[in-house]
């Protein structure tokens, strides 16, 4: 099997290229998606029978969540393709991802706790739940932290790969531990082989918020992989023409 | 094998070598993950009597009692199996109502639970009122058959 | 619809509008660090290449 493509594709300038062109188109549809999301679920949306209005916290909350995780996932297959095909590419891929993914994760947690206080009565427990995903809070920074940590940028990458790597066995453990364990967090209501357990005129602004989360993450993982391939490709000639 | 497929076999044995070892991890402490115990898992003598636990279950439907003039609350917690008294004193989470989950942490006294801490567990359902109306006696059984399988 | 009933959110405003509002935060903050990340590698690979290009002439 040939992976000429592969490598063609990976090549930086290529790349360099390829997200300098995508990056605005991610931007702009994300930014009008959120905006449509926030005003379908902050005004049109109906109130929760159970929640009130306090439920609308749904619309940033699980978004971050799934982002947090879609993250994370993306990050632990970048990594793994840099180990196996030496790829740097896709070592700064991954590179790229992970102050992202730390953040959507603190937002998970953040509104996540501001929803728990007046529903649950409490603004943290340590439930399976709660706490995985504060794990993986823990890995991205582990991950940032181990890479500062090597001079040698090729060093850095095939040790954070491996961290990448021993930590994506968290995400499942997050997304089934309602499941798994009795926990203070509810079960999901959209990820799983059955009907959603959301209303159709709430379960649609938070699609779309989804979407908008999602080409936001594109937009901000081009810019920063962008630079990231800057960076490593000090002595390159094609950065004459590109810079 | 050329370099590469070693490669590819390292990274496959590093995920699958975390994933046998947090699965058998997981399942060694599987008790401690359990956030709270059932009334079933009460009543049969599963939960510590000498620490504070948790105790989750549904608020029975007409249980719910206020003591006129105090905080104090009277309710029972079922899992449509065992029932477990609970009594509590303090202020109820806004999704504390009959019918729903709710989670105590306290101690048992005697046959009762004397709880320091209600919290309110919501289920994955979302819908606007009006929906709920109309569905009201399809959820509630939806939502019993479910309990009872967990 | 009525403002002052949308601003209050059925009595939730706080939590609501915190979480509405911590969410703006991090994806201006993300918005904001990640131009910068590329901006920043931008600059140095300008100055680079004037550098050498002094240097050749």
């Amino acid at each position: 099997m040939s992976w000429t493509w592969f490598h063609k594709l990976a090549s930086p300038p290529h790349a360099y290229r390829i997200l300098g062109s995508l990056a605005p188109w991610f931007g702009w549809a994300s930014l009008a998606l959120i905006l449509l999301a926030t005003w379908w679920g902050l005004v049109k949306a109906p109130a929760d029978y159970q929640q009130g209005d306090g439920f609308r916290i749904l619309y940033v909350h699980a978004p971050s969540a799934w982002m947090s995780m879609f993250t994370y996932v993306v990050m632990a297959v970048a990594a793994g393709v840099g180990l196996v095909w030496r790829i740097k590419l896709a070592h700064a891929a991954a590179a790229a991802c992970a102050p992202i993914g730390a953040s959507f994760t603190f937002l998970a947690l953040a509104t996540g706790s501001i929803w728990g206080k007046p529903m649950w009565g409490t603004w943290w427990v340590w439930d399976a739940r709660l706490t995985s995903e504060l794990l993986l809070l823990f890995l991205y920074l582990g991950y940032m932290a181990l890479r500062a940590s090597f001079d040698d940028p090729q060093r850095a990458d095939r040790a954070s790969a491996v961290l990448a790597l021993v930590g994506v066995i968290n995400v499942p453990i997050i997304h089934y531990s309602v499941n798994w364990w009795s926990t203070l967090h509810q079960p999901a209501s959209v990820t799983k082989f059955d009907k959603p357990s959301i209303d159709l005129a709430m379960l649609i602004p938070l699609f779309l918020m989804i979407i908008g989360f999602q080409l936001y993450f594109g937009w901000a993982v081009s810019r920063r992989l962008r630079g990231e391939i800057l960076r490593r490709e000090r002595n390159a000639n094609w950065l004459k023409e590109a810079a | 094998m050329t370099p590469r497929q070693k490669r590819m076999v390292t990274v496959v044995a590093i995920v699958a070598g975390v994933g046998i070892a947090t699965t058998f991890a997981l399942n060694a402490f599987n008790q401690n993950l359990l956030y709270y115990y059932s009334p079933t898992q009460v009543h049969a003598g599963e939960a510590p009597a000498s620490r504070a636990i948790r105790v989750g279950g549904l608020v029975e439907n007409g249980s719910l009692a206020r003591k006129p003039g105090s905080m104090e609350v009277t309710f029972i917690l079922t899992d449509y199996a065992q029932k477990v008294p609970v009594s509590y004193t303090g202020v109820l989470p806004d999704l504390f109502r009959e019918g729903q989950g709710v989670i105590a942490r306290g101690r048992m006294d005697g046959n009762r639970f004397v709880a320091e801490e209600v919290l309110a567990k919501h289920d994955e359902n979302y819908m606007p009122p009006e929906v709920a109306d109309s569905l009201k006696p399809h959820l509630d059984a939806a939502n019993s058959a479910g309990r009872r399988s967990t | 619809m009525d403002l002052k009933e949308f601003f209050e959110m059925g009595g939730y405003a706080g939590y609501v509008w915190t979480s509405y509002g911590l969410t703006a935060l991090i994806l201006l903050w993300n918005w904001w660090a990640a131009r910068r990340s590329e901006a920043e590698a931008q600059t140095a690979a300008r100055r680079r290449n004037e550098l050498a290009l002094e240097r050749s002439s």
